[in-house]
Parts: structure tokens; C-alpha cells; sequence
């Protein structure tokens, strides 16, 4: 913040007083938020983590079944078995507030003829392997679903954290001791000009009681 | 109620296909930047998950949707292997919120 020349008045005063203490507040809100912030999404992380190798793996895992199948089977054949899933998969989505960050929670549902049934094609023309690869993926989706709701709360609160992070700082280190600084100048233009009004009284009174006491001398003399 | 996409190469997305999710082939970057951009701006797609190989393309693109709440843009390893994106993904967002990377340090 540039340096702003405030008017040394008491109303001033009054009312950079009135700013520090609301400065003060919000950077203590603000500390707090930050820290609760930081403290849920290291918990988040270390599951984001975590379920980012379990669903690498996976996928991998999946992914040596495909293409082993694709090598056995013909391409044609493998399009026309994949072409039309028995399953299918809706998500529903609604958002959970987390200090201040709308973060979602998702749960799928799954329309299936019948529960566990997720093969769309005949077993006679296929390998077993594309059953594997598919087995495979199905029983990665759960997880995976999981990861997506993770590691997009991990990227939402971490710019969340970034901002409040910011703030706190902008508010601890520039707004706070501009406005210390303000209310120092005030109140010592303030004090410096009740010394000055004094002074002059001073004086002034002096220099009436000088002229006194030169009247008196006159009718004296 | 929303949808879930996976796009990328034909090898690494077909098989999600047979799970119900929607899957969109792409092998080349100006048809992945139009598939993801359609897919992204359609609102119906909850998740997309997008093989590593082809995030790598449309960087910037997919940045745009970072702090929107949906949808959540997941890299995922491809056939061709895994190149690391994803979790250097996980690892840059503890950069962001840390300031410096206490997770992955080990």
C-alpha cells in the first residue's frame, strides 16, 4: 500500500483506530481459516495420494490384459464387442463446504440389468483376456471415482488455501503496520499541536502580565 | 445427474466403454483441444478423465478448469505407460498450498 497522507484530526483518529482493530480481527479469522484449511488438506492429500497409486496400478494392470486381448483378437471384433455396454454409470453431485470451499461429493449409480453384469458381449468370439481386462477396470471404478472427487477437492482447496494465505500476509505485513503508522503520525501531529497551543498560551500570558507590570511601573512613576 | 467421459488413444480409453462410461477417441492435438473444449463446456460430464498422454497436449486448456467445481479433469495412465503427469499433479497442488513439497519428498 502506498504510503497515504491522512488528515491529523482526531476524527481521523477514531477512525483508523476503528481499521486496525477490524484489520486485526480478519487477520486472526483469516490465520485460523488458513490453518484449518491446511490441516484438512494435508488429511485429503495423503489419501489423494495414496488412491493415485492404487488406481495407476490398476489401470496398468488392465491395461497388460488389453492389449494382450487386442493382440488376439481382431480389431473389428474388439470394437464390436465394447460397442454397446451393458452398464451405465450417472453421477450425482452435490458440494460439501469445507471452511468457505464448495468441494463435491459424488456417488454413482450403476443401471445394470443385474448387479455384477458388466460384460457386453458374448463369451464364444472373445478371449479371456478382454473379460480380465474389463473385470479389471470394473473393479478399479469405485476408486477411481474416488480419486476424481479427491484430487479435485485437493485443487480446489489448495487455491483456497493460496488466497486466505495471501490475504493473511497482505493483512500482517502491510495493512496492519500501515495503519499502526497512521495512528502514530496522528496522535503525534495531535500531541505535537496541543504542545504548540500551550506554549503560545504561555507566551501570550507572559506577555500580558509583562504589559501589567510596565502599566503598573507607568502609574508608579 | 451427470455423465463421466475418458478420452485419449482408442487402446487406453475402449475398455472403459464396456463400464457405461462415455468414451471419445483423440490422437492428434487439434482434435483433442475441440473433443475436450466440447466436452468440458457441455455441463454434463461430472468427470473426464483424459489419458496422461493426451493431457500433455491441451495443458493449458485444461488449466482453464481448475478451480471451477465441475468438471474434475483426471489424468489417467495410458497403454503406452505412465508417464508421471498425474501424480506431479497431486504433487503441484501441495506446492501450491504448502509453498514447498512435504508429501512426495521421500
Amino acid at each position: 500500500m502506498a504510503m497515504t497522507q491522512v488528515n491529523p484530526t482526531r476524527m481521523e483518529l477514531t477512525r483508523q483506530k476503528g481499521k486496525l482493530v477490524t484489520a486485526m480481527r480478519g487477520h486472526k479469522l483469516l490465520k485460523d481459516k488458513r490453518d484449518e484449511l491446511m490441516r484438512q488438506f494435508l488429511d485429503l492429500v495423503r489419501v489423494n495420494k495414496q488412491l493415485r497409486e492404487e488406481v495407476e496400478e490398476g489401470i496398468k494392470a488392465a491395461n497388460r490384459r488389453f492389449v494382450l486381448a487386442s493382440a488376439v483378437m481382431n480389431d473389428p471384433a474388439l470394437k464390436t464387442a465394447l460397442l454397446a455396454p451393458k452398464q451405465s454409470v450417472s453421477v450425482e453431485v452435490t458440494d460439501k463446504n469445507v471452511m468457505s470451499v464448495d468441494i463435491p461429493v459424488m456417488e454413482y449409480k450403476t443401471g445394470s440389468p443385474r448387479e455384477g453384469d458388466i460384460f457386453s458381449y458374448g463369451f464364444a468370439f472373445t478371449s479371456g483376456d478382454l473379460d480380465d481386462a474389463v473385470r479389471a477396470l470394473s473393479d478399479i471404478f469405485p476408486k477411481l471415482l474416488k480419486l476424481a472427487e479427491c484430487e479435485k477437492s485437493c485443487q480446489l482447496m489448495a487455491d483456497e488455501i493460496e488466497k486466505t494465505r495471501r490475504r493473511v500476509n497482505a493483512l500482517e505485513h502491510v495493512m496492519i503496520p500501515e495503519y499502526r503508522r497512521q495512528i502514530k503520525y496522528i496522535t503525534m501531529k495531535l500531541d505535537e499541536n496541543e504542545r504548540s497551543t500551550q506554549i503560545r498560551l504561555m507566551k501570550v500570558k507572559d506577555m500580558m502580565i509583562k504589559e501589567n507590570i510596565e502599566q503598573k511601573r507607568a502609574k508608579m512613576a | 445427474m451427470y455423465s463421466i467421459a475418458v478420452m485419449g488413444d482408442k487402446d487406453s480409453v475402449a475398455g472403459f466403454g464396456a463400464l457405461g462410461l462415455e468414451t471419445r477417441f483423440v490422437d492428434e492435438p487439434a482434435g483433442c483441444r475441440k473433443v475436450f473444449r466440447q466436452l468440458a463446456s457441455s455441463g454434463r460430464y461430472a468427470v473426464i478423465y483424459i489419458t496422461e498422454k493426451a493431457a500433455a497436449m491441451i495443458g493449458d486448456e485444461i488449466d482453464k478448469y481448475n478451480e471451477a467445481m465441475l468438471p474434475a479433469v483426471i489424468r489417467i495412465p495410458g497403454v503406452s505407460g505412465n508417464t508421471g503427469e498425474g501424480i506431479m499433479q497431486v504433487k503441484r497442488s501441495v506446492e501450491k498450498a504448502v509453498g514447498s513439497d512435504i508429501i512426495f519428498n521421500n
